[in-house]
């Protein structure tokens, strides 16, 4: 083996991939988060469809995508191997009696779990828009007036129809409590497997990393919680709801 | 008695003890009764008293691991109640009071678990591992001379300071049994930062940490996931900053050394 390889099979070695990767895809989760900001704009979906659509087809996105790509898989692959050597290292006979619960916070020993509820939430996910956009075509077209827009895919009506199932709805808002604490100790995680500790820094990353995980989960659990409770099926704000939705979607 | 509580009453106590004949047994929980044990004696005491007991008795007594019973050596390794060196912190076992414990409770007692550490006997584990992993690296082989010569190196006192608090570690292992993963990252960075901290240690700094991390995953221990319970459990306070110094000592070692291998 050489040098290279020895170094990212080592335990350590693959724990700074799994934060490097981790880091990275806590950068895309912002990214995501802000362009999915636009569903709240009540516009039919026209600003989402034409971010949609950008994201879909421009080739530097295109690019990138292919890092996403890379970033999930390393992140699973090195989490599946390293869990199989830590289950190995406590070897067969665990502990009759472990209150882990009076050393350490619950949410960083079970990462995995957390981890594996994200992933199902992701291929369900990834399927219900990414691969109904990319491969199967059978989005309906925006269609209207505008010649620019009325071939887009009307992937807003898709979240719209999507966030009116009750079952996809408890899915998403389960899989975006799961994500919350998984950054809750996977953010600050990733930056000491980097070594980057200090008595300066390391409460501020903390932290920071604390508000990260509530804002992004929250962000994210929104969506479907607001379609679902809040609007009629074309996306529109209920009559029913609450008037201070009504004010500030009124306020746009 | 010195020191002792007159005020103190004896206490009875149920022990859930694992007993194990040898290395390749399958162990179990057996249950034991202990009377009149003084709150003023150590755990390993309380301990000495069963195992009278158990002799008077005929029976075979509990093999545990113990040397200098002051909390220096590191030999002590009991997992009580589910906790490392048991529920009080930055304590070794052997230092570990009845005090802390009440009449009429039921004290679960297990060896440490970890693959890296088969079990002897009983509650007794092997932990030439971790002499292994010093055996790679965790040492000075430059001669640095005696006391006089050490205090012609300059030295700053806060590096010498984080190099002692570091150098504290006494290897007893509370960190692998604590550790969801088994992982011994805290005792090899601990080994690793104190040296690398002082300049008699610069000469192996990077093959250093190089073998010691090689010979760690060899040895089969699992890797961090910066969970904190080894810090938690630690008797002597050996701090997670010693892991993120673990990881950038190796990060630093493996791009720079030259070491193609």
């Amino acid at each position: 083996m050489s040098w290279i390889t020895k170094t990212f099979t080592s335990s350590i070695g693959r724990k700074i991939i799994m934060s490097l990767s981790g880091l990275f895809l806590c950068t895309f989760l912002v990214v995501h988060l802000i362009g999915n900001l636009q569903l709240f704009k009540h516009d039919g979906g026209a600003a989402f469809n034409t971010y949609s659509h950008f994201m879909g087809t421009n080739p530097i996105i295109r690019t990138i995508e292919w890092g996403l790509v890379l970033g999930f898989g390393f992140h699973i692959y090195e989490a599946l191997m390293l869990t199989r050597r830590n289950k190995a290292a406590r070897g067969s006979q665990g502990y009759v009696s472990n209150h882990s619960e009076q050393n350490s916070e619950w949410t960083s020993r079970n990462m995995g779990i957390l981890g594996t509820i994200i992933l199902i939430f992701l291929l369900v996910h990834l399927y219900n828009f990414f691969w109904r956009a990319r491969f199967a075509g059978d989005i309906p077209k925006m269609g209207g007036a505008d010649p620019l827009t009325r071939d887009y895919d009307n992937l807003y009506m898709a979240v719209v129809d999507s966030f009116h199932i009750w079952w996809y709805v408890l899915l998403y808002v389960a899989a975006q409590i799961s994500l919350g604490y998984h950054l809750w100790h996977g953010f600050r995680s990733g930056f000491q497997t980097l070594g980057l500790n200090h008595r300066k820094y390391t409460p501020a990353i903390k932290y920071i990393g604390y508000a990260f995980a509530v804002l992004v989960s929250a962000g994210f659990a929104s969506m479907p919680l607001y379609f679902f409770l809040f609007t009629n099926a074309q996306g529109e704000l209920a009559a029913n709801a609450p008037a201070v939705l009504q004010s500030v979607a009124a306020a746009f | 008695m010195a020191g002792s509580n007159p005020n103190a009453k004896p206490m009875n106590l149920t022990l859930k003890v694992w007993r194990q004949p040898n290395r390749q047994a399958q162990g179990k929980i057996v249950d034991y009764q202990v009377k009149d044990i003084s709150p003023d004696m150590s755990f390993l005491e309380m301990l000495d008293v069963l195992n009278e007991d158990l002799l008077r008795g005929g029976q075979d007594p509990v093999a545990f691991d113990h040397d200098c019973r002051e909390g220096i050596c590191g030999s002590c390794d009991l997992f009580i109640n589910g906790r490392s060196h048991g529920p009080e912190k930055g304590t070794t076992t052997c230092q570990l009071h009845m005090r802390k414990f009440s009449d009429g409770d039921t004290i679960t007692i297990e060896p440490w678990r970890a693959s890296s550490f088969p079990v002897n006997k009983d509650l007794s584990v092997d932990r030439s591992a971790f002499d292994r992993i010093i055996q790679a690296g965790g040492y000075v082989s430059v001669n640095t001379g005696g006391a006089p010569d050490g205090n012609e190196i300059p030295i700053p006192k806060e590096i010498s300071d984080r190099a002692f608090e570091a150098a504290t570690c006494i290897g007893c292992g509370a960190c692998v049994a604590a550790c969801k993963n088994a992982s011994a990252m805290l005792f090899v960075s601990a080994k690793v930062s104190q040296l690398a901290l002082l300049p008699q240690g610069q000469v192996e700094r990077k093959t250093r940490v190089e073998n010691m991390v090689a010979q760690m995953d060899k040895e089969g221990f699992g890797a961090c996931t910066n969970i904190g319970s080894c810090a938690a459990e630690c008797p002597v306070g050996i701090s997670l900053e010693n892991i993120a110094i673990l990881n950038r000592e190796f990060l630093a070692a493996k791009a720079s050394s030259n070491n193609l291998a």
